[in-house]
């Protein structure tokens, strides 16, 4: 457990440092999940400490997402004048999103994973 | 008793308590409305938490005393998708190509088509900024927008609704390019509507979940890395 937490604030740590010394608008956690990566390629394995720790955490990961959607109160003014341009802007850039991705893996992975999955 | 109540309204426990309760209650209407994505808990226990602060006279600074421990969370939580991402990486390998390409171009074509249609309406830098994101999970999405000058909470805000509405366009699109493939749907679903779509795509089976996964976590990471390349080019 502690070990586990300490692989995850240790990556984070490592991450922020990174992004603070080469001057980069990338969020240091960001940089310590790509780390932390790269740590369990060269393990070969999860600790089960670290298993633990983070599955623990990705369960209550909505919980967390609570006290920053909060915030949304500090916002009322702008969004009761804005509130139809932001929908629109989200609605169709999904909309142009979801369609080019599901055309891109559609001609390249279907070919493929047809064969598999017909087994 | 008002003066109690300033008092007692201090405590940062209370704050905490009061999350986790409302979360609990939410996450219950969730189920009862059969995990309906516009009754999602997050969106649900935000609402009720902000008409308590409303009805009680807190602001948000006060709330955050307590709200901030989980706040402070929300980095090893990132950090912790690394695990997710490790597990299926048998699955990533054998389809590297497609899963970068799709994971890539869907995370700047979800940047730039809503930072531009916000900019055609007129919106101003910062809101822009807090656009960027949108498509990205939120602990990345709070995460860019404290970085590039957004608002964060705003982020978060806005990154639910793309959720729900990713859920609900999800299926028309399916339909319209005739996608069978339950990959396809997952990762098409973890794309555009993070880790809500993900939820959503586990109904289509445990690949397509396995797939919304993936991709929420690659489009988060390229987000965050292309970002910031693509504001300093564009001026923002």
């Amino acid at each position: 457990m502690i070990q586990g937490f300490l692989i995850l604030f240790g990556c984070q740590l490592v991450g922020e440092l990174l992004v603070y010394l080469l001057a980069v608008p990338i969020p240091g956690s960001v940089v310590g999940m790509v780390l932390l990566l790269l740590l369990l390629m060269l393990l070969q394995e999860v600790p089960s400490g670290l298993r633990q720790v983070s599955e623990g955490l990705l369960k209550m990961l909505p919980l967390l997402l609570v006290p920053a959607g909060v915030g949304l109160m500090t916002h009322f003014q702008f969004l009761s004048q804005a509130w139809f341009e932001l929908l629109i802007s989200l609605f169709v850039s999904t909309l142009i999103t979801m369609l080019l991705v599901a055309l891109i893996l559609k001609a390249f992975a279907s070919p493929e994973s047809d064969g598999e999955e017909k087994q | 008793m008002m003066a109690l109540w300033e008092h007692f309204q201090n405590f940062p426990v209370l704050w905490l308590v009061v999350t986790l309760i409302v979360f609990m209650l939410a996450s219950w209407v969730n189920t009862k409305a059969g995990k309906s994505p516009f009754l999602h808990p997050v969106l649900v226990s935000l609402s009720i938490i902000i008409v308590v602060l409303e009805l009680s006279d807190t602001d948000y600074p006060t709330y955050m005393q307590g709200g901030q421990f989980l706040h402070l969370l929300l980095g090893p939580a990132v950090v912790a998708l690394a695990v997710p991402l490790y597990d299926n990486r048998s699955l990533i390998r054998r389809m590297l190509l497609p899963l970068l390409l799709g994971s890539a171009c869907g995370a700047v074509v979800a940047a730039v088509s809503a930072v531009a249609i916000g900019y055609w309406f007129g919106l101003q830098n910062e809101i822009l900024l807090t656009l960027a994101p949108k498509s990205v999970t939120s602990p990345i999405a709070i995460a860019i927008a404290e970085k590039i000058g957004g608002f964060p909470s705003l982020a978060a805000g806005l990154v639910l609704i793309t959720g729900a509405m990713g859920c609900l366009i999800a299926p028309f699109v399916y339909r319209l390019l005739n996608i069978k493939d339950d990959s396809v749907k997952g990762f098409v679903l973890g794309v555009g509507a993070h880790a809500m779509g993900t939820a959503f795509a586990f109904e289509y089976g445990m690949l397509a979940g396995a797939f919304g996964g993936l991709a929420m976590g690659m489009t988060g990471a390229f987000t965050a890395f292309l970002l910031p390349v693509l504001i300093s080019l564009s001026g923002l």
